[in-house]
């Protein structure tokens, strides 16, 4: 595959035969290596062929092999002549992460972390075999769908700056319930408030260093700060969105020219375009609803423990999602129909979109570290703007397998190296916790460099985890 | 004959199953997903659900089985524990029936969020078994996990 370097840490996929546009990628020469492991490249190049796509189909530096596209694969498409692609967001729609600050110090938590790691175990359900806690009607779930975050908020769980300091102040206002089906209201109605498997977890974390004294204070962060970081998403309810509308696009346009059938769209201003887009609103919004909840569960079980403490909401952003948004194309402002799938918005200062407590700096960028590891808190620019249509990375991102992570270290060795380096961990199974073994991920602070070094997001401070609570 | 086994991916998991004919293909597969929800728990079979699925060709008749032992897990509280009867017709109707107890009884995490149509094939092959000619069903699937 021909791949021309274009400037330090970007490269490029000339276009060729089928393709619409270029394909970039967004990474330094070792990360690069690794990406070329898989079928990353390959993946990007497929985007790349979809009608109506803009500029170039991108890969972020912690891109890996997906299905359709690939994680940390962002795309932009013309509202005219472009698609809206089920496997362009994933099957975990939203799946997103929260960042909530405190009033502790890391001294707090080093005095009681087994009590923390134990109460939050036993409160917040990772959702199999013991449900939801939480009990709603099918009409009242439609109202949660159409609202997200503020519906919670309203029920009593939260403040209202819960919800003004998130990604769409926590709801996608197209949401439509009505496009949500039977079979994806009855998988997700008993698993609100849940926290799912596999890569999904909250940790207990301090400020482990400042980047930016600046841009920090703004956000309300401060050395040695307690912070908690969610990783959630849609669970059922949104899984099973992704798959109702990949059967009906199929049904309406035939897969036989696709090269992955997980690349199936619908011209976005089709009906059945129409119909997901505002079903994956729903979505979202649960996945936001989801969130909130655990958000005042975490409040509850903590107060018990240190009773003056306070909680607040940094920002919480999306992950796998399309987006309307105004971009610069050609020099013009237009609406264009993002995707971002396994990626994250990354807008500077100014954009009405993101909350007026920070509007003047730039949205706040979360990025999980895999399990056990530092996560960062950076900054949208308005470079990112410029190079990405405002995407960033969001995570580390996968190098191995999860067989080879479970051949090469246990759970248990795995709980014991945590344990060592001072992190208390309760996962519901210890496969699943081999099977995110930190080696397992691309070295996080590369990546983070590499991100910091190309401009798409600023670091502002880097957070390490004490307690991990894993489904 | 191995029912399945497990082959390497970055993120997901991604599982080959066998089987002499179609219908045990399918099964092995069931049983791969159903390892990947709970691992080696055993799980009595003390209910029973079928399932019926019509479709337009043989992927999306596995994409759609294996999808509704994920919703019967979701929506009612179901886990496999093994297929008791499946036949599969050549106009792609798949009647099922599968045995399995009430997950809250169970101790596991699951991990899988869906099936995809990602790198899925449905092979089959004619195999020398001791001079005797069988064909072989291969089925491949990714897990999005």
């Amino acid at each position: 595959m021909n791949l021309n370097k274009i400037s330090k840490n970007v490269y490029e996929i000339p276009q060729e035969e089928k393709m619409e546009v270029p394909a970039r990628i967004f990474a330094s020469e070792s990360i690069l290596e690794n990406i070329k492991k898989d079928k990353t490249l390959e993946q990007i190049k497929n985007v790349a062929c979809l009608p109506g796509i803009i500029d170039y189909a991108i890969a972020l530096p912690d891109a890996h092999q997906g299905y359709g596209f690939p994680i940390g694969g962002v795309a932009a498409f013309d509202v005219d002549k472009g698609i809206i692609s089920p496997g362009g967001v994933g099957y975990d729609i939203n799946c997103s992460v929260r960042l909530l600050k405190t009033n502790l110090t890391k001294k707090d938590i080093l005095s009681k972390q087994k009590e923390v790691v134990e109460a939050l175990y036993k409160r917040i359900p990772s959702g199999v075999g013991r449900g939801s806690p939480f009990n709603i009607s099918r009409k009242e779930l439609n109202k949660l769908l159409e609202n997200g975050a503020k519906y919670i908020v309203e029920k009593g769980f939260g403040k209202k700056e819960d919800y003004l300091h998130m990604e769409e102040e926590g709801c996608l206002k197209e949401a439509n319930a009505e496009k949500v089906s039977d079979r994806a209201i009855k998988r997700g109605i008993g698993q609100l408030g849940t926290l799912g498997a596999g890569n999904h977890f909250l940790e207990v974390q301090f400020v482990d260093e400042i980047f930016d004294d600046k841009v920090a204070k703004e956000f309300g962060i401060e050395k040695n700060q307690v912070t908690i970081m969610i990783h959630c998403g849609s669970r059922g309810l949104g899984h099973q969105v992704a798959s109702d509308y990949i059967k009906l696009m199929e049904d309406e346009y035939g897969f036989e020219n696709l090269p992955d059938r997980e690349l199936i769209n619908a011209p976005i201003k089709s009906k059945l375009g129409k119909d997901y887009y505002s079903a994956m609103c729903a979505a979202a919004n649960f996945a936001f609803a989801n969130k909130q909840l655990i958000t005042h569960w975490i409040r509850e079980e903590l107060e018990k423990l240190f009773p003056s403490i306070k909680i607040d909401v940094v920002y919480d952003i999306c992950h796998n999602i399309a987006k309307f948004e105004e971009h610069i194309i050609n020099g013009k402002k237009k609406i264009v129909c993002i995707h971002r799938k396994g990626a994250t918005r990354a807008f500077g200062p100014g954009r009405k979109e993101v909350p007026e407590t920070y509007r003047k700096i730039g949205q706040p960028v979360i990025i999980p570290g895999s399990m056990g590891t530092a996560s960062y808190l950076l900054v949208g620019t308005k470079k990112a703007e410029e190079l990405t249509f405002g995407s960033t990375v969001h995570g580390a991102g996968r190098i191995s397998s999860r067989s080879k992570a479970i051949r090469e270290l246990s759970g248990e060795e795995i709980k014991e190296e945590l344990r060592e380096k001072g992190i208390e961990i309760h996962a519901g199974s210890m496969k699943s916790l081999a099977e995110e073994a930190p080696e397992a991920y691309k070295d996080i602070d590369e990546v983070v460099r590499v991100v910091d070094e190309l401009g798409i997001s600023k670091k502002v401070a880097r957070m390490k985890p004490m307690v991990v609570v894993k489904g | 004959m191995k029912k399945f086994k497990f082959l390497e991916h970055t993120a997901d998991v991604k599982f080959q199953a066998f089987g002499r004919e179609i219908e045990e293909a399918f099964e092995n597969s069931a049983l791969a997903l159903k390892q990947t929800i709970c691992d080696n728990v055993k799980v009595i079979a003390s209910k029973k659900k079928t399932i019926n699925l019509k479709q337009k060709d043989l992927e999306s008749l596995l994409y759609n089985f294996l999808e509704e032992i994920l919703y019967l897990l979701d929506a009612e509280n179901f886990l496999i524990a093994e297929i008791s009867k499946i036949k599969i017709d050549d106009k792609f109707n798949l009647r099922a029936t599968i045995l399995g107890d009430d997950a809250s009884e169970y101790e596991f995490t699951n991990p899988v969020k869906a099936v995809t149509y990602n790198d899925m094939s449905i092979t089959k092959e004619k195999i020398s078994d001791y001079g005797r000619h069988k064909e072989l069903w291969t089925i491949q699937v990714v897990l999005d996990v």
